[in-house]
C-alpha cells in the first residue's frame, strides 16, 4: 500500500512516527502551514516557520525515504490578530518555493470580518500563483462555514477543481460534492471523522475527487489514520486499486495541479511490501534519475 | 563583474536538459543576465523548470545546483563582488535548502574578492548534512582555525563524508586532533562505533604541515 497523506502536521511529530508511518507504506506527504496552537505574535514567527517548512522538515522526512511537501499560507485563527495580518504581505516569497503545492489552510474559525478578508485575499494568491487552495472548514459552526466558503470560492474565480475543502464530515460532504470542489477528510481518533464512517460515505458517494488524511496534529491524532482507513476500506471490499486511488492516485492528482510536486507520481518502490524494510532517502526525494518540472 | 566557476561544464548540463528544459534554462540566464536582480525571482523556480536530479557526467553533482550557479555566475558577470554579494545574502536568506545549497556551491566557485563568511556559518548552525557538506567546500578557506575545526567535527557528528572538506591536509593541526581523539573516546566510551572518517582525519592532523609547525614551536 503506497500512501500520499495529504494533511498532517509534521513539525508537531518525532521521528518515531516518521519511522511508523515509512513501514505503514506512507512515501509522500503535504503539511499544511497551520496554527502552532500558542498564537504568534509576530510575522517574524512565522517566517521562521514557513522557513522550517521548505527547510528543515523536508530534509527530516527525507531520512526516512518520504517525500515533503507543504502549503503556506496565514491560517484563518491568526488572521483576527492584527500583529500578524502583515503576514500576507510575505506569503508571495514562499508560495514561489517548489514543493509548496497549495495555499492553505486558509478558511474560517469564528467567521469574522478579518478571516473572511484573509481568505479572500489568499484566494487571490492561489489564483495569481495558478495553485490548488487548501480550505479549512470551523470547528464550529461547520456547516454555514462551509456555505459560506463555497459562496467566496465561487466569487474568487479559481475553478472548483482546485480546490480542496477539509475536515468535512456527514453534514457537509454533499455541498462541497455538488460544488465540484474536491473532499477532504480528516480521520481522527475521536473527532472530526473516522475510519469506518469514511468507508460509509465512499460507499455512498463513490472515490471521485476524495483526499483522506491523518491531519495528524500537536492534539490527540494518530499519523497512522490513512492506512488504517485503507484497512477498512479493504475490509469492506474495496480492491487494492481502490484503495491506491484513494490513498495514492488522488492526492497526485490534486496536489499535481501544482507543477510542483517533488514525488515520483508513478513509484513504485516496496511501499508497504515489507513493513520491515528500512528507509531509504535516495528512493523518493534525493531521487535516482532527473525528475522533469513543469513545462510552463 | 565577478568571477564565479561554474559548477559542472555547461556542456554536460545541455545534455541533461531536454529542448524544452534547455529552452527554459535561457529564458532564465537571459532574465538574469538583463538584470541581476531577477536573480532572486527566478531561483525558485528553476529546478522546476528544468529539472532535478544527479546530474550525469558530473560525479556528485545535481543538475539543479548546476543551474542554478549557472544562474549566479549570469548575475555575476554585470556585478561587483559588493553587489553580489549583496543579492546572494538575500537569496539564501529567503531561499529554501536547495537554493541556500546553490548559493554556497556558488561561493565555493567565487574569487578572492568575495567574502561570503557569515552565510557558511549559518549553514554550519543547521543540521541539514547538504548544507553542512557545502559550506565545508573551497569557500571554507575563510573560515577562522576555530569554526573550521568546528566544522569538521561537525562533519563526523552528522555523518558528512569529511572527503568533501577543502583543505584538510593543508589545514588539520594538533588541536583538530585532540577536538577528535575526545570526540572517539566518547563514542568508545558509550561502547559505539567509531566513524571510519576519524581515522582519515587523525592521519590528515599527524601528516599536514600544520601540525609539524605547530610541534617545532
Amino acid at each position: 500500500m503506497r500512501i500520499f497523506d495529504p494533511h498532517i502536521h509534521m513539525t508537531s511529530r518525532t521521528t518515531d512516527d516518521y519511522e511508523a508511518m515509512h513501514a505503514a507504506g506512507v512515501r509522500a506527504l503535504v503539511e499544511p502551514a497551520f496554527w502552532l496552537g500558542q498564537p504568534r505574535t509576530s510575522v517574524g514567527s512565522f517566517t521562521d516557520y514557513f522557513d522550517a517548512l521548505v527547510g528543515w522538515e523536508r530534509f527530516r522526512a527525507a531520512q526516512f525515504g518520504i517525500a515533503h511537501h507543504c502549503t503556506i499560507a496565514l491560517n484563518p485563527k491568526e488572521a483576527n490578530d492584527p500583529r500578524c495580518a502583515e503576514v500576507l504581505d510575505v506569503l508571495p516569497r514562499y508560495l514561489a518555493k517548489d514543493g509548496v503545492v497549495a495555499v492553505g489552510e486558509v478558511g474560517f474559525d469564528s467567521m469574522t470580518v478579518e478571516e473572511e478578508k484573509a481568505f479572500v485575499r489568499q484566494l487571490e494568491l492561489a489564483v495569481e500563483f495558478e495553485l490548488p487552495a487548501m480550505v479549512h472548514t470551523p470547528h464550529r459552526d461547520k456547516e454555514q462555514g462551509t456555505r459560506r466558503t463555497l459562496e467566496l470560492v465561487t466569487e474568487s474565480g479559481l475553478a472548483p477543481g482546485m480546490v480542496v475543502v477539509d475536515h468535512l464530515n456527514e453534514v457537509t460532504v454533499d455541498q462541497v460534492d455538488d460544488a465540484g470542489c474536491w473532499m477532504g477528510f480528516s480521520i481522527y481518533p475521536d473527532t472530526k471523522m473516522d475510519e469506518h464512517r469514511m468507508v460509509a460515505i465512499l460507499q455512498r458517494r463513490g472515490l471521485d475527487r476524495v483526499l483522506v488524511n491523518s491531519a495528524a496534529d500537536w492534539g490527540r491524532s494518530d499519523p497512522l489514520k490513512t492506512a488504517k482507513t485503507g484497512a477498512a476500506m479493504l475490509e469492506a471490499g474495496f480492491s487494492a486499486d481502490d484503495v491506491d486511488r484513494v490513498l495514492w492516485r488522488n492526492p497526485i492528482e490534486f496536489f499535481g495541479q501544482s507543477g510542483r510536486l517533488l514525488v515520483d507520481p508513478d513509484l513504485t518502490d516496496d511501499a508497504g511490501a515489507d513493513a520491515d524494510s528500512s528507509p531509504d532517502s535516495s528512493a523518493t526525494f534525493e531521487g535516482n534519475s532527473i525528475l522533469r518540472g513543469s513545462r510552463d | 563583474m565577478t568571477a564565479i566557476q561554474p559548477l559542472a561544464d555547461p556542456s554536460v548540463v545541455e545534455a541533461a536538459l531536454d529542448e524544452g528544459a534547455h529552452e527554459q534554462w535561457r529564458a532564465l540566464e537571459d532574465e538574469v543576465a538583463a538584470d541581476p536582480a531577477r536573480l532572486g525571482r527566478v531561483f525558485p523556480a528553476a529546478a522546476r523548470k528544468t529539472g532535478r536530479g544527479p546530474l550525469p557526467g558530473a560525479d556528485g553533482v545535481l543538475l539543479e545546483d548546476a543551474v542554478r550557479v549557472s544562474l549566479v555566475r549570469s548575475a555575476a558577470r554585470s556585478l561587483d563582488p559588493e553587489a553580489l554579494l549583496a543579492e546572494l545574502r538575500e537569496v539564501y536568506r529567503y531561499g529554501d535548502s536547495d537554493e541556500k545549497r546553490a548559493v554556497l556551491h556558488a561561493l565555493n566557485g567565487a574569487d578572492d574578492e568575495l567574502d561570503g563568511t557569515d552565510l557558511l556559518l549559518d549553514a554550519l548552525r543547521t543540521n541539514d548534512t547538504r548544507l553542512v557538506a557545502a559550506a565545508m567546500g573551497p569557500h571554507s578557506d575563510r573560515l577562522d582555525a576555530d569554526a573550521w575545526r568546528q566544522g569538521v567535527l561537525k562533519c563526523l557528528f552528522t555523518g558528512v563524508p569529511v572527503s568533501s572538506v577543502t583543505g584538510l591536509a593543508r589545514r588539520a593541526d594538533r588541536e583538530l586532533a585532540e577536538m577528535v581523539q575526545r570526540y572517539q573516546r566518547e563514542r568508545e566510551a558509550a561502547g559505539r562505533d567509531v566513524p571510519l572518517d576519524v581515522q582519515v582525519v587523525l592521519d590528515a592532523c599527524a601528516a599536514s604541515p600544520e601540525q609539524n609547525r605547530q610541534k617545532d614551536s
